[in-house]
């Protein structure tokens, strides 16, 4: 019991309290001395129009990430869910991305988004070259390029949890729906979608917060570029500690991420027990 | 439901063509990894004189060597006294009914909504504080804190749907407390430590942020972040910047794909607790 109370105190809740603290500070890290500021980082933070665009940034690709994230893989998730041939061979290929490091992911990803890069140049082929873009340098497609990355990432993941919550449906619920005449749409809203709610709720809150930290994709791909067109909270933290010693804005921008993971993670959780009921 | 009719055929091929799609980065990776420099065809004509240089160039240049061996020290260590801290803590947990266990088990869940983020920057000081900044222990000790939260929760929530006989039985035969759960529990938590295990593994030999911030500027480094410098100076070899991203990712699809169907179950009911 103690080392595990030990480890975990010293690591997270400490430390956490100290972030807390030094949020309302003037700190630089660099120094032991620092004074009470108030709210001063919180207001530099909406006072500063990239830090604004990053928060901007962070919802956008959060909400993004787990919307689309998810239904991608609950339609996988169904896909696979039936007698095809290859569906354990499928099941693999979707979720083998998920166990490899982001970071190497997000440098695949990076050469295909170039604009000399396979992407653009399979579309050149089919004749479709005026879609061709300069995916991740164009302000106005690069959150959605990220999304993409993600997504491909870690659709599996998802497909993995509502393929273990689509185990827990009775077949013969199913099959009896079937047999009733209910056709596919029917048996899935009215059949099995009661029982996916477990599975729902715990690749709701891993994509959300997942979303909202998001730091390795977008440090590869863009490094917050071009301009500070993709910086999230994650990046400008890692910026102001590090390269401008401002650890005291850096854990005021971790508050307010904590406070916008946890108000999120609980809407989606009132959501989702209260649609449950229903 | 239970046959093969041309609606499930026709579903087998519309997953197979997405899977071509998905796959498509896949294949230009292997493509350009095994290609020669000197070769200029597109992208995505196969190769067909494929050669091993560019992964020895990389292993070589990218000292990745050194990087996947550090990384592996990390992981296991981290992982072991994870599990070794974390099924012990849990036992009490999940059988002693007491209040200051149920508030002790929240305070401990508690940690799985802060983000750590909100950690990293303050325990960065406490680490340089202690000269412990660059080094590999401050990155296990990080995991294991941080770790705690998740192992804790699925040990728990597992031992609550354990019956008590089991224990019961091994206190009528004259066990004490410390050899029932070496001799009785722990055997019984070997599914859910395969879960633990993956789990905490792959985010701990996937983490990119922490390494990049405790071990920066140092020669100690981890596979994510060797592969970051690598790419950094080699950019426009992508031929050998792919076969590194190859490498850098072999031992965990190794493991992946030697245990997949206990990997799929952890990752796919490990938080269902």
């Amino acid at each position: 019991m103690l080392p595990a109370l030990i480890f975990y105190i010293f690591v997270v809740i400490y430390p956490s309290f100290q972030g807390f603290k030094f949020a309302f500070t003037d700190w630089s890290g660099f120094t032991k001395e620092y004074n009470w500021a108030g709210l001063t980082q919180f207001r530099r933070v909406l006072e500063d129009s990239d830090t604004r665009g990053a928060l901007w940034h962070t919802f956008v690709i959060a909400i993004g990430v787990t919307i689309f994230q998810n239904l991608l893989g609950l339609l996988l998730a169904l896909g696979l869910f039936s007698k095809i041939k290859s569906r354990n061979l499928l099941r693999t290929l979707f979720f083998a991305p998920a166990v490899v490091a982001p970071v190497a992911t997000s440098y695949l990803w990076q050469y295909m988004y170039a604009p000399k890069g396979p992407i653009n140049s399979l579309l050149e082929t089919l004749g479709l070259e005026n879609l061709a873009q300069d995916w991740l340098g164009d302000p106005s497609t690069v959150l959605n390029s990220i999304i993409v990355v993600v997504i491909w990432q870690f659709a599996g993941y998802s497909m993995v949890i509502f393929l273990a919550g689509l185990e827990g449906v009775p077949k013969e619920l199913i099959e009896a729906a079937g047999i009733d005449g209910a056709n596919y749409i029917q048996r899935f809203w009215f059949v099995i979608r009661p029982f996916l709610y477990p599975a729902i709720t715990v690749t709701l809150m891993l994509s959300i917060i997942g979303g909202f930290k998001l730091f390795d994709q977008v440090f590869i791909l863009t490094g917050g570029g071009p301009g500070q067109a993709s910086q999230t909270i994650s990046t400008m933290m890692y910026r102001n500690a590090f390269l401008f010693g401002e650890f005291a804005f850096s854990t005021a921008l971790a508050v307010l991420l904590t406070v916008f993971v946890s108000i999120f993670s609980a809407i989606q959780y009132f959501l989702i027990t209260k649609i449950d009921k229903t | 439901m239970n046959r093969y009719t041309w609606k499930t055929f026709t579903l087998e091929v519309a997953l197979i063509s997405f899977a071509a799609i998905f796959l498509f980065p896949i294949y230009i990776l292997i493509n350009l990894a095994i290609r020669k420099i000197t070769n200029l065809d597109t992208v995505y004509t196969p190769t067909t004189q494929p050669t091993l240089e560019n992964f020895k160039d990389s292993w070589i240049e990218g000292g990745l060597f050194g990087a996947v061996i550090n990384t592996s020290i990390v992981t296991v260590t981290s992982v072991v006294f994870i599990v070794l801290f974390a099924s012990f803590a849990s036992y009490p947990l999940a059988r002693i009914t007491s209040k200051w266990s149920k508030s002790l088990f929240f305070f401990v869940i508690g940690g799985l909504l802060i983000p750590y983020q909100l950690a990293l920057l303050p325990l960065y000081i406490t680490f340089r504080d202690l000269h412990l900044l660059g080094t590999l222990p401050s990155l296990i000790i990080f995991y294991i804190g941080r770790e705690m939260p998740l192992a804790i929760f699925l040990y728990t929530a597992f031992l609550r749907n354990i019956p008590r006989e089991y224990e019961e039985a091994a206190a009528i035969d004259g066990a004490g407390n410390v050899k029932t759960f070496t001799n009785v529990v722990l055997p019984l938590l070997r599914p859910i430590t395969g879960t633990v295990i993956i789990l905490t593994g792959v985010f701990v030999y996937n983490d990119f942020f922490t390494p990049l911030l405790y071990l920066s500027g140092t020669g100690n480094q981890t596979t994510t972040v060797a592969l970051a410098q690598f790419v950094q100076e080699y950019r426009s070899y992508w031929n050998l910047v792919f076969a590194g991203l190859i490498m850098a990712s072999t031992p965990i699809l190794i493991v992946f794909f030697a245990m997949q169907k206990t990997v799929i179950k952890g990752f796919g009911g490990g938080l269902k607790g």
